[in-house]
């Protein structure tokens, strides 16, 4: 294994030039690749703190008896998927919206009557937090007597959904692109650095040399490659991520999430798939050469 | 021939040829060599005597005839044997083959490491190896900055520091002056006379002269009675 070992920083020593552009290419692939994670697992953070948050708000009709609110409040209560049912006066909303606006409330002091409507907020179990879910259960609300209104994040949210699902399929294609291109890369090294050492090879073989003595180093020296090309990118991908997050922090504000990098699991995964590029890379040029 | 005598042979070629294109390499050439023989292939230059020798370490298959060798049939040999099938031989190349981008001592050590052995007996092996062929001096020293004469020394160390049953040596004094040749020669004989078959391939008709072992004819890739030279 040392001598395997050896033979490969060797040779990554007297083809540098090509070693580099092969790292290289791993670790742009790599910067490239693990970005769209970046990006996808804090958007996604986003998503489901913005779901946990959302809430339907139910506003009734002002026609309605007093009588019937109680029923009603039961009714919702009871439907599939929804966690928590408050009733809320048109009173306490009008306060609410005082507070809310301190400066502005001299403005709805003077109201002679409470323009506002009585509703309930609904939360919902976590089991409903899929879009089409909420969508659904709105819509049941809304066909209910003596609901005027029903109200809920509908179209920013449907639309985000939307957006990241285009950068999820995006960032799939592109890993799946770049993830061939830099095999392709280190498969094109290795075939170069096997090349230049055609005749060493050969006398290997004279001297009783079996293939895997031989191939081995090779494998050893596109797994290097592989790791030294995911470490640099991911360093890469780190310090501009310490750029950005440091620019973006306070306007996404305190009240929702942190930025955060990628996770440990996630870097040594894509450490592992960078060598797993090399490896394949090895094989690929390797199969052709000793046909 | 005797039965003893083919219970002895190590090395049986069966009416064997080898042709490129419409050349013939070697013409029909049955031949048997025996255990530690002191072997001489003679013939002029373009004769077969390097074709021969490929066949044996299976360098090229043969065209036509069948070759065995310590009892394996070279046209039946799997390709993941052929690396233990080489191992058999210590070949000194009539072009050497050292690998130029290694020290002295690693294109040594190469057929040990390959062989799998571990690295302390490799390191012992080597330099007493080196040690007998007068190079322990050069252990560090790349093959391009050798003289022929030296070059030709590492390729008999590398050739023999596996403890081969059998020697293949191609030219082996070709391009050396007389004391060199002699010194290469007598490094041949004791690992001979240590139980080593020496098969040696050459043009040179002092060193055959000088042996006293079995000497085979080739020309025009036939097996012939007397010598063309
Ligand atoms: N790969 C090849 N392709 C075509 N012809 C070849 C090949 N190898 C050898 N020959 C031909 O086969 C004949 C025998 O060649 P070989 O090398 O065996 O001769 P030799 O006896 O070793 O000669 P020398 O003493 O010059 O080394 C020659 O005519 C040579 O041109
Ligand atoms: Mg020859």
């Amino acid at each position: 294994m040392s001598l395997y070992l050896k033979r490969a920083i060797d040779d990554i020593r007297q083809n540098r030039f090509l070693n580099l552009v092969t790292i290289v290419t791993i670790a742009l692939s790599i910067l490239i690749v693990s970005a769209f994670v970046l990006f996808f697992i804090n958007t996604s953070d986003l998503m489901s703190a913005w779901k946990k948050g959302v809430r339907i708000m139910v506003y009734l009709k002002s026609s309605t008896p007093a009588s019937e609110i109680p029923a009603l409040q039961q009714q919702l209560a009871g439907m599939y998927g929804i966690e928590q049912v408050n009733y809320i006066p048109k009173e306490e909303a009008l306060n609410l919206m005082k507070n809310q606006m301190k400066r502005q409330s001299s403005l709805l002091e003077n109201l002679k009557e409470n323009p506002l409507p009585d509703a309930f907020e609904i939360r919902m179990t976590s089991a409903t937090q899929g879009w089409d879910r909420l969508e659904k259960i709105a819509l049941q609300i809304e066909n209910l007597p003596n609901v005027d209104e029903v109200e809920y994040g509908r179209r920013w949210i449907g639309r985000f959904t939307n957006v990241i699902n285009l950068f999820t399929l995006a960032g799939y294609a592109l890993g799946t692109l770049f993830f061939m291109a830099a095999v392709f890369f280190v498969a094109n090294t290795i075939r170069l650095v096997l090349y230049s050492r055609r005749d060493e090879i050969e006398i290997m073989r004279l001297v009783g040399a079996e293939d895997q003595f031989i191939k081995a180093p090779f494998y050893i020296e596109g797994i290097i490659q592989g790791a030294l090309g995911g470490a640099i990118g991911l360093v890469a991908l780190f310090i501009a991520f310490l750029f950005i997050s440091s620019s973006v922090q306070p306007v996404s504000g305190a009240q929702m999430l942190q930025v955060r990098f990628l996770p440990l699991p996630l870097l040594a995964g894509i450490l592992v798939s960078g060598m797993i590029v090399g490896w394949l890379g090895c094989f690929v040029s390797l199969k052709q050469f000793f046909k | 021939m005797t039965e003893s005598e083919a219970k002895n042979a190590i090395i049986r070629l069966f009416h064997v040829y080898r042709n490129y294109g419409t050349k013939n390499a070697l013409v029909d050439v049955t031949l048997d060599i025996y255990k530690n023989e002191f072997l001489f292939i003679s013939g002029p230059s373009g004769a077969g005597k390097t074709t021969l020798l490929k066949l044996l370490y299976f360098a090229e298959p043969a065209s036509d005839g069948q070759i065995l060798v310590d009892g394996m049939n070279l046209s039946r040999i799997p390709r993941k044997n052929v690396p233990f099938l080489r191992r058999i031989f210590g070949i000194v190349f009539q072009d050497y083959k050292l690998i130029s981008t290694k020290t002295v001592y690693d294109n040594v050590a190469l057929v040990l490491e390959a062989a799998g052995q571990n690295r302390r007996f490799i390191q012992k092996k080597v330099k007493s190896v080196l040690r007998t062929v007068g190079m322990e001096q050069r252990l560090h020293a790349l093959p391009p900055s050798l003289s022929g004469g030296e070059q030709q020394r590492v390729a008999i160390a590398r050739a023999v520091v596996g403890d081969p049953k059998i020697i293949l040596a191609d030219e082996p004094t070709g391009s050396l002056d007389a004391d060199a040749a002699g010194f290469v020669f007598g490094l041949l004989k004791s690992f001979h006379t240590r139980g080593a078959t020496v098969v040696i391939a050459t043009h040179d008709r002092q060193l055959i002269q000088r042996s006293g072992g079995r000497v085979v004819h080739l020309n025009g890739g036939r097996l012939v009675e007397t010598p063309a030279i």
